[in-house]
Parts: structure tokens; sequence; C-alpha cells
């Protein structure tokens, strides 16, 4: 298998990744190369086998329906890059 | 006193004969000694750690002190630190003090040890060099123009070099067991799901654990049962509770069935590890244990389902980096989604970018079940040789690395050639077992070889009492590099 450069170009739009036009082409051969060594479990039968997620195969917990946090909005918007009335700000989405 | 063992510097803290202030203050002298060298810390918190071992002095004085109380340590950058720098070794996160603690944090700062400061990794654990952090390579404290390990290779160094005496880590596909055995320290990674990954900021959430470093096996015991045990708020913690990891540190070894994987003793192993693999086994079966050839056929499968999974769980956890909530925004943008992609190219390094790539292709439209599926399928067949194997043996023993320490920028340039060094760890996440590393003699370069051991699911205390006897009777753990 092998990527072609508009499939690279793809999947960074998919990523939210801005790929200058200098490394697309290199950005291609090292991913061809992880394919590469990918590609090595296809030619594996795993027919009937089931996946497995976690060793221990848990059961997701149910907690309780109750507040447990308490109101720390100022101290996470401190850290934000731009806010504003305690909301966060980001460019104008709807016109 | 930094050099001594955990349990003599809590004997010399309740004696007297130093205080926690003391204690602090050597491992920062010594931080401050070292560190533009050997470049293992990205934070020191010089007053965050007086301040701890104030408090630590005055636990002591009044008789509430645990075995941790007062002796200095270390975070991997990858932990959630309240008030202080937690960059992930990303410039992403170069700004962000976190707003919360780790469980893993919480649980240790209980405990009364004194965080020193954050040391650095990998950009968000991935790397197996230590090349990858955005605030410069870590480099080994036996040979500063060899790398430390990845991804947790500022830990690792740290103890190695006695800034510290224990640090945290954690493994994702070998980051805690390779950087031990590169530096020659003694390294523990649980079974999956035993330390909390809450505020432990997130790669590959199926295989992500923390764990442990110190010098010796001992010490690691006392480390991990301090950091272990159920956590709610993280929904893949058992709830089990917290153990004594101390518990069969005097066990004898005789008996005791090490099993040894074809697979790993085939090619692969350079010949300076290979002899310092043999000469430990021989030392163990001096000891009592007997060795026994077990199988893993699927063992070679590891390293491409973990190349499937991994950059799966981190192309879908990373996204969260979008430059609104918290870390780097970049200073130009046009639209919403011009934002993004300008703050994420900005913010994430090369490597990082290469995985979420990966990671975004497999699980896009089409590729799932050819991908993802098909790799956690091979998680099972994994699973399945080592359950295998353990009606055989005990606990397994290999090489954790093919290789002693590699040079600075040797494996940068090619990723897949990086991605093989990490053969004889990446199995053991996939399975979820506990692994350990210790050190066992010196191969090309004078550089340290680390023994793999691995054991079966909850076999942490056996592993860390095997390890401890091999201590009892060698004393490579022992040796300390000149720098």
């Amino acid at each position: 298998m092998s990527l072609s450069l508009d499939e690279v170009r793809h999947i960074a739009k998919l990523a939210r990744l801005e790929l200058a036009g200098g490394e697309l082409e290199a950005t291609q051969a090292k991913l061809n190369g992880i394919f590469g060594l990918i590609e090595e479990m296809q030619a594996v039968n795993t027919d009937g086998v089931e996946p497995m997620s976690h060793p221990q195969e848990l059961a997701q917990r149910l907690r309780a329906d109750k507040v447990s946090e308490t109101d720390r909005r100022a101290a996470f918007q401190a850290i934000a890059p731009q806010t504003e009335a305690g909301l966060y700000l980001v460019p104008q989405v709807i016109e | 006193m930094i050099d001594s063992s955990l349990k003599e510097i809590a004997a010399a803290l309740r004696a007297k004969t130093v205080s926690a202030v003391e204690l602090a203050t050597d491992s920062l002298a010594r931080i401050d000694a070292g560190n533009a060298t050997i470049n293992a810390f990205i934070t020191v918190d010089r007053d965050g750690a007086l301040a701890a071992a104030r408090a630590a002095d005055a636990r002591l004085a009044a008789g509430s002190a645990g075995p941790l109380t007062g002796i200095p340590m270390a975070h991997k950058d990858v932990f959630c630190t309240e008030g202080v720098l937690t960059t992930c070794g990303s410039k992403m996160l170069s700004n962000f003090v976190s707003p919360y603690d780790a469980h893993v944090v919480t649980l240790l700062k209980a405990a009364g040890a004194v965080m020193v400061g954050k040391t650095n990794m990998d950009e968000f654990a991935m790397g197996s060099s230590n090349e990858n952090s955005h605030f410069g390579p870590v480099r080994n404290p036996w040979n500063t123009d060899c790398v430390p390990g990845g991804s947790s290779g500022g830990s690792a160094a740290a103890v190695a070099a006695r800034m510290v005496p224990m640090a945290t880590g954690t493994d994702t596909g070998g980051s805690i067991r390779q950087p031990a055995a590169l530096c020659g320290i003694t390294g523990i990674k649980p079974t999956y799901g035993t330390v909390s990954r809450y505020g432990m900021i997130a790669y590959a959430s199926s295989l992500d654990q923390g764990g442990a470093f110190a010098r010796t096996a001992e010490d690691c015991a006392l480390m991990l049962s301090a950091m272990s045990g159920h956590d709610p708020r993280d929904s893949t913690s058992l709830e089990r509770d917290a153990e004594d990891y101390t518990r069969d540190l005097a066990q004898p070894l005789a008996g005791l069935r090490i099993g040894l994987p074809t697979e790993f003793f085939a090619e692969g192993m350079s010949d300076d590890v290979r002899a310092a693999v043999e000469a430990a086994l021989a030392e163990y079966r001096k000891l009592g244990a007997v060795t026994v050839e077990v199988s893993l056929p699927n063992a070679r499968l590891a390293i491409p389902a973990y190349y499937v999974i991994a950059p799966a769980e981190a192309s879908s956890n990373l996204s969260r980096f979008d430059g609104v909530r918290y870390g780097h925004r970049a200073a130009e943008y046009g639209d919403l989604n011009d934002m993004y992609c300008k703050s994420r190219a900005q913010g994430f390094g090369a490597e990082v970018k290469l995985r979420i790539l990966t990671g975004t292709y497999v699980l896009s439209h089409g590729y799932y079940d050819a991908y993802y599926i098909k790799a956690q399928k091979l998680r099972r067949l994994i699973a399945q040789d080592f359950a295998a194997a353990f009606e055989k043996c005990d606990v397994i023993a290999g090489p954790t690395s093919p290789t002693v320490a590699f040079g600075i920028g040797e494996k940068s340039s090619d990723p897949v050639q990086m991605y093989l060094s990490d053969i004889y760890t990446i199995a053991v996440n996939l399975a979820g077992l506990p692994g350990l590393a210790h050190p066992a003699g010196f191969g090309a370069g004078g550089l340290p070889v680390g023994l793999q051991l691995i054991g079966n699911y909850f076999g942490e205390a056996r592993l860390l009492g095997v390890a401890h006897q091999f201590q009892q009777s060698t004393d490579w753990h022992a040796r300390k590099p000149a720098v």
C-alpha cells in the first residue's frame, strides 16, 4: 500500500493539521514507511478471533446522577487563550 | 544520602541525622549541577519542594510520617501538577499550568514525598529516545552522546544521575522499561488498570500505564505501593484494593520457573546484550531458579498492531488540543478551521503529527475494520500466547532492548528503525501485563544492559521480589555513572 500526495493532504485536512508544501513529500515518505510495517499484520488469519480492547474485559461503571464537581470556571479559563465574560472566544462561525 | 535506599533515607529521617529540607536542598543542588548537561528536567519547583519538605519535617516530628515522607522525587511531565507547569514535552502545552493534580500526584503528595520538579520526555510520550521533546533531548548520564531511551527518558536519567532517588514514568509501549534499561536503573510498569490515568495526559488510553523508577526493585516496590489503587475517576481503573508490593521481597527463588521466549532469543539481539542477558540468567539459575523454553509466536506482530492501535487512540485523544480552552493558539489565523489547523501545526512536533496522521487514516471511513479491529484481534492472539506461556512458567525473562543506548541522532530520521527498538516491550502493553527492567551488566561502550521480567496479571509483587533477590547477590544496580 502507498498513500498518494492527495491522500496525505486529505488526512491532514481531517486531522486539522496544516502541512506546509515542503512538509508534504517528507510526510508521505514517512507514512508509507510506517504503513509498510503495519501491512505485515494483514498476512495473519484472524477469522473468529474476538477483538480485545481491555485485558480485564471491564464493563463500563455507572455513577450516581448527582453533582460531584465544584464550579472552577475561573481557574479553567485563566489558562485559555482568549475568554470574555466567562466565554471562550473563537473566530465568528455564523454570519 | 540521595544515593541510599529509600528505607535507609526513611530511617535517617526518623533518626534525625538528616531532614527533609536538607534532602530537598541536596536534590536541587544536584539538579543545578547536572541538568545543563543531562537536560532531565523541564521544570524545577524549588519553592514548592522546600515547602513540601518543611511540611514533611513537621509530619516526621509529629510521628505521622509514612515510608516515603520527606523523600525527594520527580514526576514525568505527563502528570498534571496543580499550579506547576505541565508541558508533556510539547510546545502545545508549553504555557499550561495545570489547574488540578493527577491522581498519582495526589497520592504521592499525601504520602509526603517531596516533588522537586517535572522531567523531560518525548512529546506526548511518543518516542523511544527522548529526542522528540520540544525542550531538547535528554542525554544519557553514562555517555552524554547517547540517548537515555524514551519516552520517560528524563525520569530515568534523573534517577541514574542520582538527582532524585525515585521518579514516576508512564509506559505505553516500553516507555518505563526501555529507559530504565538504557540508564542502568530499575523500572516497573504494573498490570494495566493498576495505576490511575486521571490527570495523566493521554496518548493511547487502552495501553497507557503509570509506574515507577528507582535504583532498586525494593525502592520501586515502596513507590508503587503508594501510587496504586482504585480511582473512580479513571473508567479503566481496576476495582482492587491498594497492595503492599514489598510483600514478596524476601521470597527465595528456589524452584522459580523462568520462561525464555524462543522468539526473544532469536536474531535481532546484539551480541553484547545477549552476553549480559545470558549471564543474568546464569545468576538466576545459581539462585535456584530453573529456566524453561516458552513460545510467543505472535510477538512479532506486536509492533504492527501497536502502530495501529496507539496512533488511532492518539489521533482521537489529541483532538482536544484545538487552541480554544488551553494550550497553544496560533497568533494569526483566518476562520475557525484555519485557527485549528495552524494552532495544531505549530503546537505539535513532527513525530506527533505523523502518529496523528497514521491514526486518522486507520480510523477513517472504510479502513476501521481493516486496521483497528484487525489490530485488536492480533492483540488477543498476543495475550493468548502469554496465557499459554504462563502455564509453563512463573515469570518470563528476556532482553528489554535489542541494543544498549544508541547515539543521539542515530535513528531519529527513520521512524520505522526507531519503532523496532521496542520489539521486546510492546507485546506486554498489548496484553496488559506487568513488566519490569533491572540492571544486568554492561555492554558495548560500558553502557548498561537491562533484563526484562514479565509477570502474569497482578504479578507485580512477585516480579519485584524476583528482581530484589537478584539484586541481593549482584551489584549492577549499585553502579553509577561518573557524570
